[in-house]
């Protein structure tokens, strides 16, 4: 198995360590949770022992209460300069059910301009759902709703919703449209995530554009020697990602380019 | 432009430290997420 796959299983694991929970059907409550992982992991997922920093950074601009989110755009500002969007290649255990989906055998639907032109969707997405809607909200009648937690997220419903309303009749009891809506949404990111590569990942995740950004700037991740460099596009041509060179914003530090570089220009950046 | 970056991460942290911002973490996160399961 691929070091990469290992991290990426070995992540989940630690991500959600709290294994009782699952049987349970409760969420661990410890002071673990005060940290923000570096990836999309609901918080409310029966295992998880961190916080989700997507959900955190909506909880300072929901509620009553309306906050600048100091110490989670800290951390968020943090794993972007380290890592990148490594945390989504290595780290992100949203990321790597939907690259074990993919690997069902099927017709598969590559990155193409239409593939280009959604990348742009999550950088809306981030500013809409996890910016202005809650803030609106907050502004329009006092409380703001955490939007993309609500709304959107697919993790939250299959990592959250799925084990708990399973294994809590009381949940269950709660459960209607907004549910509906949410549960279809998961199955049909499940669904598409067969047929096209991270799919979530590419066009949906405000996580994965904020990494994007720090991508030339973290200290670790993939750089090219321009030296080295014969522009053969091999490179690019075997990404999965929407990426137009080596380690833009759409890469995610996966590896792949290493295989079939001619010359070895690209590597992973040491320190 | 990195650097700068650099200082704003630390800085962010160690206020939002002092004013406890991980306590209202910790709050949001030890408690089931209704909007996350479709409920709320």
């Amino acid at each position: 198995m691929a070091k990469r796959r290992i991290i990426q299983i070995l992540t989940a694991f630690i991500y959600n360590g709290n294994l009782p929970g699952f049987i349970q059907g409760r969420i661990w409550q410890g002071s673990s949770k005060q940290l923000c992982v570096p990836g999309l992991n609901c918080y409310s997922c029966p295992g998880a022992l961190g916080a989700c920093p997507i959900g955190s950074l909506q909880s300072f601009v929901s509620g009553t209460v309306l906050r600048f989110p100091f110490y989670v755009l800290g951390l968020l500002i943090l794993f972007g300069l380290i890592l990148g969007r490594i945390v989504c290649g290595w780290f992100c255990p949203f990321g790597l059910i939907q690259e074990l989906l993919y690997k069902i055998p099927s017709p598969k639907i590559h990155k193409n301009a239409l593939t280009l032109k959604l990348t742009y969707l999550k950088y809306l997405i981030g500013l809409a759902f996890v910016i202005i809607i809650p803030i609106a909200f907050f502004a329009w009648d006092g409380v703001g709703i955490p939007a993309f937690c609500k709304f959107i997220c697919p993790a939250g419903t299959l990592e959250a919703a799925v084990p708990l309303i399973t294994l809590n009749s009381d949940l269950r009891s709660g459960l209607g449209l907004l549910f509906g809506w949410k549960f279809l949404l998961m199955l049909f990111t499940i669904l598409i995530s067969i047929f096209i590569y991270r799919p979530f990942c590419r066009f949906i995740c405000p996580l994965g554009a904020w990494y994007g950004i720090y991508n030339k700037l973290s200290l670790f991740g993939i750089q090219v020697d321009k030296v080295k460099c014969t522009s053969c596009n091999n490179c690019v041509k075997i990404c999965k990602m929407d990426c137009q060179e080596v380690a833009d914003r759409e890469c995610i530090n996966c590896g792949e380019c290493l295989k079939v570089c001619p010359t070895k220009a690209i590597s992973f950046k040491q320190l | 432009m990195k650097k700068y970056l650099w200082f704003i991460a630390f800085f962010f942290i160690a206020f939002g430290i002092y004013q406890k911002d991980y306590l209202a973490v910790l709050q949001k996160a030890a408690i089931i997420c209704l909007e996350c399961i479709g409920i709320g």
